[in-house]
C-alpha cells in the first residue's frame, strides 16, 4: 500500500529531515562567499559599494541551491570566490556614500568630550572626529556621534556601530591583537594617576586597606591591581560601569580613592564646585597612549584616519593654524603647499580623499596645538614639557614624512 | 477484525486517487518541513555571517579566554571561592559572579516573600490605616522603575556618616550604670556591619551529630504521626517532639567534643583614616541598595499574588469555618492559606524568576553580580559574544533550576484528585 508509507511519521520526518539536510549543505556553499560586512547592518551597503568584478560571481551560486536542492551538495567551485568580496572594500567607500561619519565618543568627560550647553558634542577627542570629516567631506559638522561608555566603546565599533571610535581609549597590545581592531595614532599621552581627598593621603602607601572606585571595562582597573600587588597593598575595589558613578561615589565619600587617566582626573576635579578639596597624586603607574581606533584589516580607512591626525601635527610645525590658513594658502613653502593641497603633489588622491583635503581640516577644525589649546588647556592640563608637546620642542606629537 | 475498519477507511484505489499535493496528512508534514528549513537555513546563515565576520577581524568563537588570568579585583564574594585576581583564572571570577548573584537573589526571594506575604494579608486587613498603607506601598513600588529605585536606595545608603571612629553610626557602646553594652552594629556610607556567626574548625566534629540528630528528629517525628493516627486524633506536636530529639542529640555533643562549634562575633572597627570593620556580618553598600531595591519591588508583585490567592478562596469556606468555631488565626491557618496556595505558588515562581533575573541590574549600582563581572570579563577579552553566551546559558539553567523546584512544589500542593 503506497498511501501507508505516509502514515509512517518516522519515515516522512527521516525524509523531511534529509531533505532538510541537504538543502542547508546546498545553501552552504552557496552562502559562504555572501559574509556581509559586520560593518554594513544588512548587506545593502556592500551592494550599493559592490565595485569589485567578483561580485556576479558571487550571486550565481548563492541562487543555484534554490533550483536544485538535492544534487547540489558540497560543491567545491563555490568556494573558490569565498575571501575575495569582503577584503576588497574598505569602509572609506561606505562612508562617502553614507556622507556622514559615525563617530563613538565620550559624553562625559570634559575636555575630551562632553555636550555643551547647545547639546553639542565638544572636545578634544570629538576634534578629530569632526577632522575626518572635514577631510573626507569638506564638512566638519557631518559627523553622527555616538556616546559610549568604556564597557560600550568595543562592541559597538566591533559591530560597525561606529566607523571610528575616538574616546580615550588605550592602546594596548591585548586590545590592538585580539579585540579585533585596529589603533592607529596617539593624540594624546596619558598616564594612570589617583585623585584622592586634600588632607588625607599625601602617597599610595597610606591607600593600604582603603576602598578605590574605578570604571569597568578599562585598562586602568587591571592597572590599579598592577599597582596594589607591585606595592604590597591590599585594597577594595568598588567597580562601577560609569564614570559619573564612580567618581560621584568618591565624592559621596564611600570611596577613598579614585583612579584614572590623569587627564580624566583633571577633567573631573575641574568640573567639582571646589577643586581644591581634591588632590591628585604624583604616581603616574601606567602608560596611557590614547587616540583614534577602526576595526582591524582595513588599512585604506586606517590610513585615512592616521593621516588626518599626522596633517594636524604636521600643520603645527609648519607653522599653518586655523587663524592663518588661508594666508598660507599663497604659501611657497613646497611642505605648506603639500599639506594644503595647492601644489603639484595630489597627496589627497593616495588616500582616496580630496586633494585639498589638509586644507579642509586646518581650515575648519584647526592644528593639533589649536585643538589642544581650545579644549585642554582650560581644564589645567599643560603640554608645555610634556609628552604631548610637539617632538621640536621635546614632546612626542610627530608626524611621518608629508610627501 | 478487519471489517468494520475496512469499511470507513478508503480502499487502497480511493487513496491512490488522492494526489498527495492534496493530501492533508502530507500538506501538514510538507508544512512543518518548510518552516523547519526557513528557520535552519535563517539560523544557518545568521551563525556563517558572524563566524565570517569574527574571522575578518582576526576573532574566533572559542572560549579558551576562560583560562587566561584575570587580574581584576572584585570587591566581594571572592573570600568564599579563594578568587585572588593576581592569580586566578577568567572562569574563576566568572564563578565568584555566580556566587554573588545566587547570593543577591536567594536573600532577596526569601526577604521578598517574607515581606510579600505580610503586606498582602495586610492589604486584606479590616484596618482602615494597615490596609491603605500597603495599598499605597504597592502601588508606589509597583509602578515605579526598578532601575531609578536602585539608584535611589543606593543614594541613601551612601548618605550614610563616613566609614571613621567618631562619624560612624554606631549602635550599643554605651553604658548603663554597672551594664557596658559592647558596640552591637556599625552603619557607615560604605557597609554596615552586624553581629556575624563564626564557624571554628572544630565545626567538623560536629557534623556526626547533626547528622544524628536530623537522623532522630525525623524518626520521631514519623513516630508522633503514626502514634496520633493510630488514636484517629489529628497529628499535633510533631514538631517540637521533632525540635527536641535533635536539641537532646546536640546536648550530648556539647559535653562530648571541647569548644563551641560556632559563636557569635561582634563588629568593631579599626583605624583611622582608613577605617576597616573586623569581624561581623559585612554588607557592602551596593548589596545593601541592590537587596532594598529587589526586596521592596518584588514583595509588592508578591503581596498581590497573595492577595489575589487569598481572595480566591470562597467566602463560604470562612463562612464554614467559623460556624466550626475555628478563631480568625485558624481559619487563616487552616482553611485559607491552604487553598489558596495553590492559586499562589504558579504566579510566586514567576516573580522569583523576574527576582533573578531583575539581579542583572546589579550593574547599575557597582555590585559584582554575574553580569557584571562577566561585562568586565567581555571588556578585557574583547569576546563579548561568547560571554553575553555564557551569562545567558548561566541565568537560564538558575531559572529553569528554580522553576523546577517550584513546580515539584506546585504539584505537591494541587489537590490530589482521586
Amino acid at each position: 500500500m503506497s498511501g501507508n508509507v505516509f502514515q509512517k511519521r518516522w519515515a516522512i520526518f527521516a525524509f523531511g529531515f534529509l531533505t532538510g539536510v541537504l538543502l542547508l549543505v546546498a545553501c552552504a556553499s552557496g552562502a559562504q562567499p555572501q559574509g556581509v560586512n559586520l560593518g554594513n547592518t544588512a548587506g545593502e551597503a556592500a551592494e550599493e559599494v559592490g565595485i569589485q568584478p567578483e561580485e556576479p560571481a558571487v550571486q550565481e551560486p548563492a541562487q543555484e541551491p534554490s533550483e536544485a536542492p538535492a544534487d547540489a551538495p558540497t560543491d567545491a567551485p563555490a568556494e573558490a570566490p569565498a575571501q575575495q568580496p569582503t577584503s576588497g572594500t574598505s569602509l572609506l567607500q561606505e562612508v562617502q556614500q553614507r556622507g556622514v561619519l559615525r563617530c563613538g565618543v565620550n559624553a562625559a568627560l570634559p575636555g575630551f568630550g562632553s555636550i555643551d550647553a547647545d547639546g553639542n558634542n565638544v572636545g578634544f577627542d570629538v576634534d578629530f572626529c569632526r577632522a575626518i570629516a572635514a577631510a573626507i567631506f569638506g564638512d566638519a559638522d557631518a559627523v553622527e556621534y555616538t556616546a559610549l561608555n568604556a564597557d560600550q566603546r568595543f562592541p559597538a565599533l566591533q559591530g560597525g556601530e561606529v566607523d571610528v571610535l575616538i574616546r580615550n581609549t588605550t592602546w594596548s597590545l591585548t586590545r590592538d591583537a585580539d579585540l579585533g581592531v585596529d589603533f592607529t595614532v596617539t593624540t594624546f599621552y596619558d598616564g594612570q594617576g589617583y585623585i584622592v581627598r586634600a588632607g588625607e593621603f599625601s602617597s599610595v602607601e597610606e591607600l593600604d586597606g582603603g576602598v578605590v572606585c574605578v570604571t569597568s571595562g578599562t585598562t586602568t582597573e587591571l592597572n590599579l591591581a598592577d599597582d596594589f600587588a607591585r606595592r604590597g597593598l591590599t585594597y577594595t575595589a568598588n567597580v562601577f560601569s560609569e564614570t559619573a558613578d564612580a567618581f560621584g561615589t568618591f565624592v559621596e565619600g564611600a570611596c577613598d580613592a579614585y583612579t584614572s587617566d590623569k587627564s580624566q582626573l583633571a577633567s573631573l576635579r575641574s568640573a567639582e564646585p571646589n577643586p581644591d578639596d581634591y588632590v591628585i597624586l604624583p604616581d603616574t603607574i601606567s602608560k596611557e597612549p590614547l587616540g583614534p581606533v577602526v576595526r582591524a584589516n582595513d588599512s585604506d580607512w586606517r590610513d585615512v584616519v592616521m593621516w588626518t591626525v599626522f596633517a594636524m601635527i604636521e600643520a603645527e610645525r609648519l607653522g599653518v593654524n586655523q587663524a592663518n590658513v588661508d594666508e598660507m594658502l599663497d604659501s611657497d613653502n613646497i611642505d605648506v603647499q603639500r599639506l594644503l593641497g595647492t601644489g603639484e603633489d595630489d597627496l589627497g588622491a593616495l588616500l582616496g580623499l580630496p586633494k585639498d583635503f589638509g586644507y579642509q581640516i586646518i581650515s575648519q577644525v584647526g592644528n593639533y596645538a589649536d585643538v589642544y589649546d581650545r579644549h585642554l588647556t582650560p581644564i589645567g592640563i599643560e603640554r608645555e614639557g610634556t609628552l604631548n608637546a610637539h617632538w621640536t620642542e621635546g614632546g612626542l606629537m610627530y608626524a611621518p614624512a608629508f610627501r | 477484525m478487519g471489517e468494520s475498519k475496512t469499511a470507513r477507511v478508503p480502499t487502497p484505489d480511493q487513496h491512490a486517487a488522492v494526489p498527495f499535493w492534496r493530501d492533508v496528512r502530507v500538506l501538514r508534514w510538507l508544512f512543518q518541513l518548510a518552516i523547519l528549513v526557513v528557520v535552519g537555513a535563517l539560523l544557518y546563515f545568521l551563525i556563517n555571517n558572524l563566524v565570517t565576520n569574527l574571522a575578518r577581524l582576526g576573532l574566533n568563537l572559542s572560549f579558551t579566554f576562560l583560562n587566561r588570568p584575570a587580574g581584576f579585583n572584585i570587591s566581594e564574594g571572592y573570600q568564599v571561592l579563594q578568587y585572588d585576581h593576581r592569580t586566578s583564572r577568567m572562569w574563576h571570577a566568572f564563578a565568584v559572579g555566580v556566587l554573588n548573584t545566587l547570593r543577591a537573589a536567594g536573600v532577596g526571594i526569601i526577604l521578598a516573600t517574607i515581606l510579600g506575604t505580610i503586606v498582602g494579608v495586610a492589604r486584606l486587613s479590616r484596618n482602615w490605616l494597615v490596609s491603605r498603607v500597603s495599598l499605597a506601598y504597592i502601588e508606589i513600588m509597583q509602578n515605579t522603575p526598578l532601575l531609578v529605585q536602585l539608584f535611589f536606595w543606593f543614594t541613601l545608603v551612601k548618605a550614610l556618616p563616613r566609614q571613621r571612629p567618631g562619624e560612624i553610626l554606631v549602635l550599643g557602646d554605651v553604658t548603663l550604670g554597672p551594664l557596658t553594652i559592647p558596640p552591637l552594629a556599625y552603619f557607615s556610607q560604605r557597609a554596615v556591619a552586624l553581629p556575624g556567626i563564626e564557624i571554628h574548625p572544630s565545626f567538623r566534629l560536629w557534623w556526626p551529630f547533626l547528622v544524628v540528630g536530623l537522623v532522630v528528629a525525623a524518626g520521631l517525628w514519623l513516630a508522633r504521626v503514626r502514634m496520633k493516627e493510630r488514636r484517629g486524633e489529628p497529628p499535633t506536636g510533631q514538631f517540637w517532639w521533632a525540635a527536641g530529639g535533635f536539641a537532646a542529640v546536640l546536648a550530648v555533643g556539647w559535653v562530648l567534643v571541647p569548644g563551641a562549634p560556632v559563636s557569635l562575633v561582634l563588629p568593631g572597627l579599626e583605624g583611622e583614616t582608613i577605617a576597616q570593620y573586623t569581624g561581623g556580618w559585612i554588607l557592602s553598600n551596593t548589596f545593601q541598595a541592590l537587596l532594598l531595591g529587589l526586596v521592596l519591588y518584588t514583595a509588592a508583585f508578591i503581596a498581590e499574588v497573595v492577595r489575589s490567592g487569598i481572595q480566591s478562596v470562597p467566602y463560604g469556606q470562612i463562612e464554614a469555618a467559623t460556624s466550626l468555631g475555628l478563631s480568625r488565626q485558624q481559619q487563616l491557618r487552616l482553611i485559607v492559606l491552604p487553598q489558596a496556595m495553590r492559586v499562589i505558588i504558579p504566579p510566586l515562581i514567576n516573580q522569583y524568576l523576574n527576582l533573578i533575573k531583575n539581579s542583572s541590574l546589579a550593574i547599575a549600582v557597582g555590585y559584582p553580580d554575574l553580569f557584571n563581572i562577566s561585562q568586565t570579563i567581555g571588556n578585557q577579552t574583547g569576546q563579548n559574544i561568547q560571554v553575553i553566551a555564557l551569562v545567558m546559558a548561566t541565568y537560564l539553567v538558575i531559572s529553569l533550576i528554580v522553576s523546577a523546584i517550584m513546580n515539584v512544589a506546585n504539584q505537591r500542593m494541587q489537590i490530589v484528585e482521586r
